[in-house]
């Protein structure tokens, strides 16, 4: 199977006043059609890695690669009409919190069309039409209502579905979500995972899933890599994440109570700075 | 003995587009001397709501409102207030930005006119395991797990005998939360303070406390023992559909 995104020696750094930030340091991999998930802690580089391959960082940032590969295309040296013409067709992002990633001022509806309106040449009755069709496949309820509603209007759960449609409705290669559940209770969690789940299934997508939980990583995902201080500590399948080797992801895992069984103390993490050597 | 915490019959309402709105639709519960009670529950269940209600921030009415054994309402004198303090979720928002680290914890001293400021602040500092650099710092120049730490430093600084968490570790990655509950856990060992700990993580509250009432909608759905809620002895349906929730996305085939 070919690779659908190769990403390989990834350096980002944020040149400022008290120096640069290596953001992101030598970071590869390669993703099939497949959930990649990647974890860390906050600065561990996470998001960053994930706006650098939709080119959505500021001008001021060095983004260096050896290869960056998007289904045999070379993402390195893209202008910004070529970028538009990638984003939002080809990779898409849903973002943490569907209060601020949404237009305030327009329709459901309108937020949803915008893609096709973008990409392709419809017109605006198949644009609705397909606009439905994608709120019933994230579980909408009522499709028409929620159709000409406004974002402050909806739910948490439903700004998030309505976030995914918007996204999928170009049928992308590739879906990068960044915390896209972490500001939904326990319960929504779960259904919003599930219609990510089934819609990346259905439509042999890449996904790449960035989460500081690893209870959600290790049970969603079908690969994970761990991050810290920019770097990739560890690569290993979701389902052995409990058998990790490294150090830093061994403490990670120690530090989270868990319901099934007591831990007296919980397990503090030291950084070894070797780490980042 | 008695409780340090009855609450019978409590009810808060609030006024939405000129319309009541029962956020907290009568709880009552009962918390002991030196226990943790935790409360959990999703948002807009009044989880929240119940922990302000206790500390007086907001109207309230109740059966009964009971503080160590003092009957209590809204209006508190000043010994009353001296009974709770609050921790909340937000270590950023919870700071003032333009206080040091030393005048947040020296406030809550010069109101209650405590004398020997100084000395109790060096101690709070060591308590919660800051340093004695971090004392004139500003919240920008810490962490949020340093943050938090003075929070909890300054809601113990007045030693009261009951502590109210809103989600102390919510905003925190879980290294720095297993710090965070660690130092609760002593702190509770070493001063036996009655709390209340709020949050939407099952696991969290598990760990640190005896009995987890769980809410929703205002109500309260039930309260369990954690041995029970941690061998999944639960009565209600909701609260065994939050602890499946709570361990992750299961696969579909």
């Amino acid at each position: 199977m070919s690779a659908l995104l190769e990403v390989e020696k990834l350096n980002v750094i944020f040149p400022g006043r008290g120096g640069e930030t290596r953001a992101v340091r030598d970071v590869s991999f390669t993703l099939g059609r497949e959930r990649l998930g990647i974890v860390g802690e906050s600065g561990s580089g996470k998001s960053t890695t994930g706006r650098a391959i939709l080119g959505l960082l500021p001008h001021s940032t060095r983004i260096t690669a050896d290869k960056l590969m998007l289904a045999g295309q070379d993402l390195r040296h893209l202008s910004e009409p070529e970028w538009r013409k990638l984003r939002g067709r080809r990779i898409s992002m849903v973002m943490q919190d569907p209060k601020y990633s949404l237009n305030p001022v327009k329709s459901v509806g309108w937020q949803i069309e915008e893609p096709l309106r973008l990409h392709l040449r419809i017109t605006s009755a198949e644009a609705k039409k397909r606009a439905l069709t994608m709120l019933e496949a994230v579980q909408i309820r009522d499709p028409e209502l929620v159709y000409q509603l406004y974002p402050h209007q909806l739910s948490g759960g439903m700004g998030q579905r309505v976030m995914i449609a918007m996204m999928l409705i170009t049928e992308p290669d590739l879906l990068i979500a960044d915390e896209p559940t972490s500001a939904l209770d326990v319960t929504v969690q779960n259904e919003v995972l599930r219609i990510l789940d089934r819609l990346v299934r259905e439509r042999g997508m890449g996904l790449i899933f960035i989460s500081h939980n690893l209870t959600i990583v290790s049970s969603f995902c079908d690969r994970v890599l761990v991050m810290y201080g920019g770097k990739v500590m560890e690569e290993c399948l979701a389902s052995e994440l409990t058998k990790a080797k490294h150090p830093y992801t061994r403490a990670l895992i120690a530090s989270v109570p868990l319901l099934n069984q007591p831990r007296a103390k919980l397990a503090t993490v030291t950084r070894d700075p070797a780490w980042l050597a | 003995m008695a409780s340090m915490i009855t609450v019978e019959d409590l009810r808060v309402t609030f006024t939405s587009a000129g319309r009541p709105f029962r956020a907290v639709d009568g709880v009552s519960f009962a918390v002991e001397k030196g226990e943790t009670f935790g409360i959990v529950g999703e948002s807009g269940s009044g989880k929240s709501t119940i922990l302000k209600a206790i500390a007086g921030l907001i109207p309230f009415e109740a059966g009964k409102l009971e503080l160590a054994g003092e009957r209590v309402t809204e209006a508190r004198s000043r010994p009353q207030r001296r009974l709770l303090q609050y921790v909340f979720q937000d270590p950023y928002g919870s700071l003032h930005p333009r206080q040091t680290v030393d005048d947040a914890l020296r406030e809550p001293l010069l109101v209650q006119g405590l004398p020997r400021a100084d000395e109790t602040i060096a101690a709070a500092l060591s308590d919660v395991g800051l340093e004695l650099k971090h004392r004139f710092r500003y919240p920008h120049q810490l962490s949020g797990g340093q943050r938090q730490r003075v929070a909890i430093a300054r809601a113990l600084i007045l030693e009261p005998p009951i502590l109210l968490l809103d989600e102390p570790t919510s905003a925190l990655d879980v290294s720095v939360q297993a710090e965070i509950l660690n130092l609760l856990a002593a702190l509770r060992k070493a001063r036996g303070t009655t709390s209340i700990l709020v949050s939407h993580d099952l696991a969290v509250v598990a760990h640190l406390c005896e009995h987890v009432a769980v809410m929703r909608g205002g109500k309260l759905v039930e309260i369990l023992s954690t041995p029970a809620l941690r061998e999944g002895r639960v009565q209600r349906p909701y609260t065994r559909q939050l602890v499946a929730a709570s361990e992750g996305y299961a696969q579909q085939s």
